[in-house]
Formats: structure tokens, sequence, C-alpha cells
């Protein structure tokens, strides 16, 4: 049978036993959503192809290292969740070391200030996040998983709709749900979550 | 009269290099992955 017509699981286990021409298909099949799924949030050709890169590097190191599951129809869902994941660590460094030009108009000694938050707030902050994810923890999967993707891989609701086979009327649906249910979990528990 | 056309940007297809492809197939031909207990090494095959 042709490659070609094999189904991503498929392709999968054949790379796994080790047929490496089935992982040149799956790129083949997906590079190009993949890629406008990175394109469309870095905007520049060459971060895009190294995050690509990056991408693919993961996904071949989870799946020799025997830890990824194999389910029908899961493999694009996951690799753009690692393509997002990886945009967003881009993201995360780019803030902590932004490229600033000295220009005439614009010295770059006058934005340099220590924006680190202090002690006390670093604790707040830590708090606040582990109490955060306790309470999506408890959400039902669903609904965590939209949180999740939302708020941590910052997709856009067409973009989980997608990834999650349901209509955008479900995700929101899910999301609305899960604003709720974490609102009765906060008051339920008292816990205070600062702004 | 000559039709005027215009390129449609976004069905432009958006594909990584070539060589970017490249280089994964070749790191995925020459990764291996040993594991030892609880650890796994990563073997890269020159």
């Amino acid at each position: 049978m042709a490659n070609s017509i094999l189904s991503d699981a498929v392709l999968v286990n054949n790379y796994i036993a080790g047929d490496e021409n089935s992982l040149a298909v799956l790129i083949n099949r997906h590079q190009s959503r993949i890629y406008r799924h990175i394109y469309s949030k870095i905007s520049d050709r060459d971060v895009s192809d190294d995050i690509f890169q990056e991408t693919f590097f993961k996904v071949i190191q989870t799946i020799k290292s025997k830890k990824y599951y194999n389910e029908e129809g899961k493999f694009l869902s996951w690799v753009l969740r690692i393509a997002s994941n990886l945009v967003i660590d881009k993201f995360r460094n780019d803030k902590k070391m932004p490229l600033k030009r000295d220009t005439e108009e614009y010295s770059v000694f006058s934005s340099i200030k220590d924006t680190s938050l202090d002690v006390e707030s670093k604790l707040i902050k830590n708090q606040v996040d582990t109490d955060l994810k306790l309470l999506i923890e408890k959400l039902p999967a669903e609904q965590k998983e939209v949180v999740m993707l939302r708020f941590y891989s910052e997709m856009s609701f067409k973009e989980i709709a997608d990834i999650t086979g349901v209509s955008v009327n479900t995700t929101l649906g899910r999301m609305r749900y899960a604003m709720a249910n974490m609102r009765k979990l906060i008051e339920k528990n008292k816990i205070y979550l600062p702004a | 009269m000559a039709k005027l056309y215009s390129k449609n940007l976004s069905q432009k297809k958006m594909l990584p290099k070539k060589e970017t492809i490249l280089l994964i197939l070749q790191y995925s031909s020459a990764l291996s992955i040993v594991k030892i207990g609880n650890f796994n090494i990563n073997l890269i095959a020159n």
C-alpha cells in the first residue's frame, strides 16, 4: 500500500518500527498546516523554520523514546501543541532579552530598568499560579483542555475547535462552563486571587 | 481588453525550506535513544 494513503497512526507505528520514510510522509502531509500555524504567530520565515525544525526534533525524540501515545487522529494536534509551546517559549525568551538598537533619537539606556518582581510579589505570583493550576486540574477533561489551549498555548477558539474536533460553539460553551466551575471552586474553597 | 489578475496571497502555500526538512530527516536517521534504568540516552551517529 502506498505510504501516502496510510493513516497518521499507521505511519507513526511504521516509524517506531524503523521505517524512516514514514516520517518523511508525515512531514510532507502536515508541513503546510504546521508551518502556517507557526508563521501566523511569528511572521518571520527564518524563525518559523527554526521553530518548525525544533518541533520535529521534539516529535522525533518523544516517539523514539516511546513516550508517544499513538491514537488515531491525534498526531497533528499533538504536533501543533508542541509548536505552540515552542512559540510561547520564543516570546518569553524575547521578552527576557529584547533586541534594542541605539539610534540618534533613541538611547538604549533610556529604557533599561529593573522590571523583575520583588521577592514578595514573586511568592504571591507563584502561589496564584499554583492555585490556578490546581483549579484547572479539577475541571472535567474537555473543559480543562480548552482552558489549557486558550491560556497556556494562546490559541484562538477556532484553532482549539480544529484541534479538539468540535465546533467553535462547543469550544466556547466549554470555556464558559470552565469559567463558571472555576468561580464556584474559588468561592467554595475561599481562594483569594489578586489581579 | 486585458484582464487584470491579482495573486491571492492567502492561498499561497507556506512551506518550510527544503534544507529544514532535510535536516530533520537526517537528525531522525542519526538519532537513537537507549534507555538505561530511568534514563534515556540520546545517541547521534555521525
